[in-house]
């Protein structure tokens, strides 16, 4: 007896739509293996790890926090990888978005108005682009592959930030520690009610709604498609590779680009080393838990946001380390790419006739 | 075998004697989900006989076949090998037996030789002098001439083809399966093969033979079985039927003669292709040389050849998917458009059918209303939308809809994926896409390819009625029955170089075929030979 796949004749609408759910369900009972491997209580762990952060309104808003970056950049990620363009890169577009955006409160710290905010997020878009058309340009220009390119440049922004925020950008009065000046009024984003709820998920939505729109019913989006599908059929169209190479590089690398500025005018509200828990990255894994489809990657921002602060509860309650997170982002991952499988595959078991001849052939 | 069937086989009675058949399969039935492509088939071949295996595309010819030859696994239903029950687990095994296969589209590795590529088909192989000698002889035995040590990238299709074939004679088979192997090659390339599989067939080869050709299965085969739909329709004696009285047994009805337009008035130029260099873009892609053509209104003008000699340059020169090195080297409808791009030819007018149907000429993945989009730039509501961008997929869904009515395009569901199509079912829809857009100039590479005999008529006939509407149709194909059906004017391309145009009525076969081997291209006492100029003055 043995398991084959068989290719379904078109792909299965519904196990699009089951396939992530399919994914979580393994990930949640892998996890509860793993903790058990680890010799915690599996069931009490499962419970902080994924249910605790949904038990008050502080963790809530926190969730939609956590979430903003993830929906900027996975948007933005979910159109590109439509187009078959791998813009693995998007932590290193988030960081130089960032210092891009962060030249405002920096070199102009008394300028305070609604404008400053507007210019500072202009600048973090710009950023990101600048960041994007590199890898982008490479490709098109000399056929360098932007996989490889994007990835690097990840660790080339980041060493950026670290030598601008431990040298010429450091606060002067901040006692040495490596860091800008803080922001302040029209230099952070504007918040909601008394906690860290801001403006920032507004433009996420904003920005997943037009993406959404788009990629469903404009010319534009469906030369996306067709050059993702078939890149052959895109020439016959009248599509441009090229173009197209570039224009999802800028579109995704300006997302996140404006992730990052958002992310510093808000909760972290300075430059610093570390700005992000890598979101540029777990951003990856949202575009394709979220059916690289604008709307999907809303909901499944929201669910790898539940990791992070998962992750952060399992520290204090449990006392394993904060890279569980990242070990659930993992295993989510890997089963999100299993799960597709089924939606153009369906398994069969085959048993019988060819059982027999195992062994005589 | 075990041990245990062939006792049973030999309690039944089946394997006492001296078998008559060499292979029989005996009530299988293939099941893809609900889809049965195989039901209940009975297939009886006898040692030394050529038997065809005939039926339109998707009649299930490829799944039993594949069964065969051990890539797919019968749901019911048995085979039988010299009279004893067997399971052909996977192609090793089948080879094993002693059956060999020749596929339709060969998988050889270009920058090899030939002796190269065959050792890799073979198990074991310790002296590749020694088998370069053995491929030699056999291909010099069954008049299969071969150079052991060329490489594959400088050799013909049909040279390719007999790389396959002497593979399969290396291993001494008892049942030579050929899937559609004459598609590929000359008409004399063509006879030479058919003399070598009448050599093996007087040795006790078996041949299971399967062509969409009728005449050459008239000519060649012993025996024959035709499916319909899965089922088996008919066993007949090709000799004794006509082509038409097959084609019937294959479609289960007539197929219909093409219509000829009524008068061949010769109208103003609609495509004009004025001395066209292309560079080869790859190791193994042909350059055109100096390309020139002329297809006027009310006519359609037919570029024959084997495949790989330029055409698919041609076509993507023409659609302008590649570009040319000057505005004036193609005009449409009196405009230079050399340097323009796919979308701005279709604004002049022209329409473009490209060879291959998924991934180039469709969106497999995509259904068919969307596949309408990718060739019309009209699909908006109303001018705003269409300066920002919004499609309008309503009108996209009724154009579908309009194209599938029109050009019997049939299909499971009211808007299905272009993939989940037949081969024949899309090939309609692509071209009906086209001429449902009326153009004035339509150029399109084999019409079809791999198409089914009925929807191959209802094809031709739209492109000659398209013809008689005032349109100048260019038709690029490999099937020369095809060509003689509806051209009225048939050049040649070969090695990159196009022939002149010559009227139909004076063309040959054997004429379309010394210009295939290359017998044009500024070698002007062969064209003297051919005595074309001089029996029609009329030849541009």
């Amino acid at each position: 007896m043995r398991i084959e796949l068989e290719k379904r004749p078109e792909r299965s609408a519904t196990m699009a739509w089951a396939s992530p759910l399919i994914a979580v369900m393994a990930t949640v009972v892998t996890g509860g293996l793993i903790f058990a491997a680890i010799g915690k209580p599996p069931l009490q762990a499962l419970w902080i790890f994924f249910l605790e952060p949904f038990s008050s309104l502080w963790s809530l808003e926190e969730l939609v926090v956590k979430a903003t970056p993830l929906i900027l950049i996975g948007v933005g990620l979910s159109v590109a990888y439509r187009a078959n363009v791998w813009n693995i890169g998007a932590e290193g577009q988030f960081t130089f978005g960032a210092l891009m955006g962060a030249i405002v409160p920096i070199f102009f710290n008394s300028w305070q108005s609604p404008l400053t905010l507007v210019v500072m997020l202009a600048l973090g878009i710009l950023g990101g682009m600048i960041w994007a058309a590199i890898p982008a340009f490479l490709k098109i220009k000399a056929g360098a592959n932007e996989i490889l390119v994007s990835l690097m440049l990840v660790y080339v922004a980041q060493l950026l930030l670290d030598w601008l925020v431990r040298g010429p950008w450091r606060d002067p009065k901040g006692y040495n520690f490596p860091k800008s000046v803080g922001f302040e009024d029209w230099q952070t984003m504007p918040v909601f009610g008394g906690g860290r709820l801001n403006l920032g998920i507004v433009l996420a939505l904003l920005a997943a709604v037009a993406l959404a729109i788009l990629m469903r019913r404009t010319m534009k989006g469906f030369e996306v498609r067709v050059l993702g599908e078939a890149p052959r059929a895109g020439r016959f169209a009248g599509f441009s590779s090229d173009r197209m190479t570039l224009f999802v590089f800028l579109l995704s690398g300006g997302l996140a680009g404006l992730a990052g500025i958002v992310e510093v005018a808000s909760t972290v509200g300075q430059l610093q080393p570390n700005i992000s828990p890598g979101y540029g990255f777990t951003a990856i894994i949202v575009a394709f838990l979220g059916r690289l489809d604008p709307i999907g990657v809303v909901v499944a921002a929201l669910m790898l946001a539940v990791s992070y602060l998962g992750g952060e509860a399992a520290q204090v309650a449990l006392g394993i380390s904060d890279k569980a997170a990242r070990v659930f982002q993992g295993v989510l991952l890997f089963w999100v790419l299993a799960c597709d499988t089924l939606i153009y595959y369906r398994l069969r078991i085959v048993r019988s006739a060819s059982a027999a001849e195992e062994g005589a052939a | 075998m075990t041990a245990s069937e062939t006792a049973a086989a030999g309690a039944n009675g089946e394997g006492a004697g001296a078998p008559e058949f060499l292979v029989e399969a005996r009530g299988i039935v293939k099941r893809f989900g609900a889809f049965t492509a195989n039901d209940h088939v009975d297939l009886a071949i006898r040692p030394g006989e050529i038997h065809a295996l005939l039926g339109e595309n998707g009649a299930g010819k490829s799944t039993l076949v594949k069964m065969l030859y051990g890539s797919l696994q019968p749901t019911a239903g048995r085979i039988f090998w010299k009279g004893e029950p067997v399971v052909v687990t996977d192609p090793a095994a089948a080879r094993h037996l002693g059956i060999g296969m020749v596929f339709q589209h060969f998988s050889l590795f270009e920058a090899l030789t030939v002796t190269e590529n065959i050792a890799l088909a073979l198990s074991n192989v310790s002296d590749m002098n020694a088998l370069a000698a053995r491929i030699a002889s056999v291909s010099k035995d069954y008049g299969l001439p071969l150079e052991p040590r060329a490489t594959v990238a400088d050799l013909s299709v049909g040279e390719r083809q007999r790389i396959e074939i002497v593979r399969c004679l290396l291993q001494e088979p008892k049942l030579l399966i050929m899937d559609e192997p004459t598609a590929v090659l000359t008409p004399q390339e063509a006879d030479q093969l058919f003399l070598t599989l009448e050599r093996l067939a007087s040795e006790g080869c078996a041949v299971l033979y399967i062509s969409h050709r009728l005449e050459e299965v008239k000519r060649l085969c012993h025996a024959s079985t035709i499916l319909r739909h899965g089922k088996v329709v008919a066993r007949v004696d090709p000799k004794q039927e006509t082509a038409a009285s097959l084609a019937r047994l294959m479609v289960g009805a007539d197929v219909h003669a093409i219509r000829p337009k009524h008068a061949r008035v010769a109208g103003p130029t609609r495509l004009y292709v004025d001395q066209l260099d292309l560079p080869a873009n790859g190791p193994f892609a042909v350059a055109l040389d100096r390309v020139s053509l002329e297809v006027r209104a009310g006519e359609i003008l037919a570029i024959a050849g084997v495949a790989g000699n330029g055409q698919s340059e041609l076509f993507d020169a023409l659609s302008g998917e590649r570009h040319a090195d000057r505005p004036g080297a193609v005009v449409i409808d009196d405009t230079p458009c050399g340097h323009l791009g796919v979308g701005a030819r279709r604004e002049l007018g022209a329409a473009f059918v490209p060879e291959e149907r998924l991934g180039h000429g469709a969106v497999p993945a995509f259904r068919l209303s969307e596949n309408v989009v990718l060739t019309r730039d009209t699909i908006f509501a109303d001018a705003l939308r269409r300066l920002l961008g919004f499609l309008d997929f309503r009108r996209a869904d009724q154009t579908a809809e309009r194209v599938s009515q029109a050009y019997d395009v049939r299909k499971s569901r009211p808007d299905p994926e272009a993939r989940s199509l037949s081969g024949g079912n899309l090939q309609k829809f692509v071209v009906g896409r086209e001429l449902d857009r009326k153009p004035q100039v339509l150029v399109v590479n084999q019409p079809t390819w791999g198409v089914d005999a009925g929807a191959a008529a209802l094809i031709r006939q739209a492109l000659v009625d398209l013809a008689a509407d005032g349109a100048g149709v260019l038709v690029i194909s490999q099937d020369l029955d095809e060509i003689f059906e509806i051209a009225d004017r048939i050049a040649v391309i070969s090695r990159g170089c196009l022939s002149p145009g010559y009227d139909a009525h004076v063309m040959t076969l054997e004429k379309v075929g010394l210009l295939m081997g290359g017998a044009h291209g500024g070698s002007e006492h062969i064209e003297g030979a051919l005595k074309l100029r001089e029996a029609d003055g009329r030849a541009y």
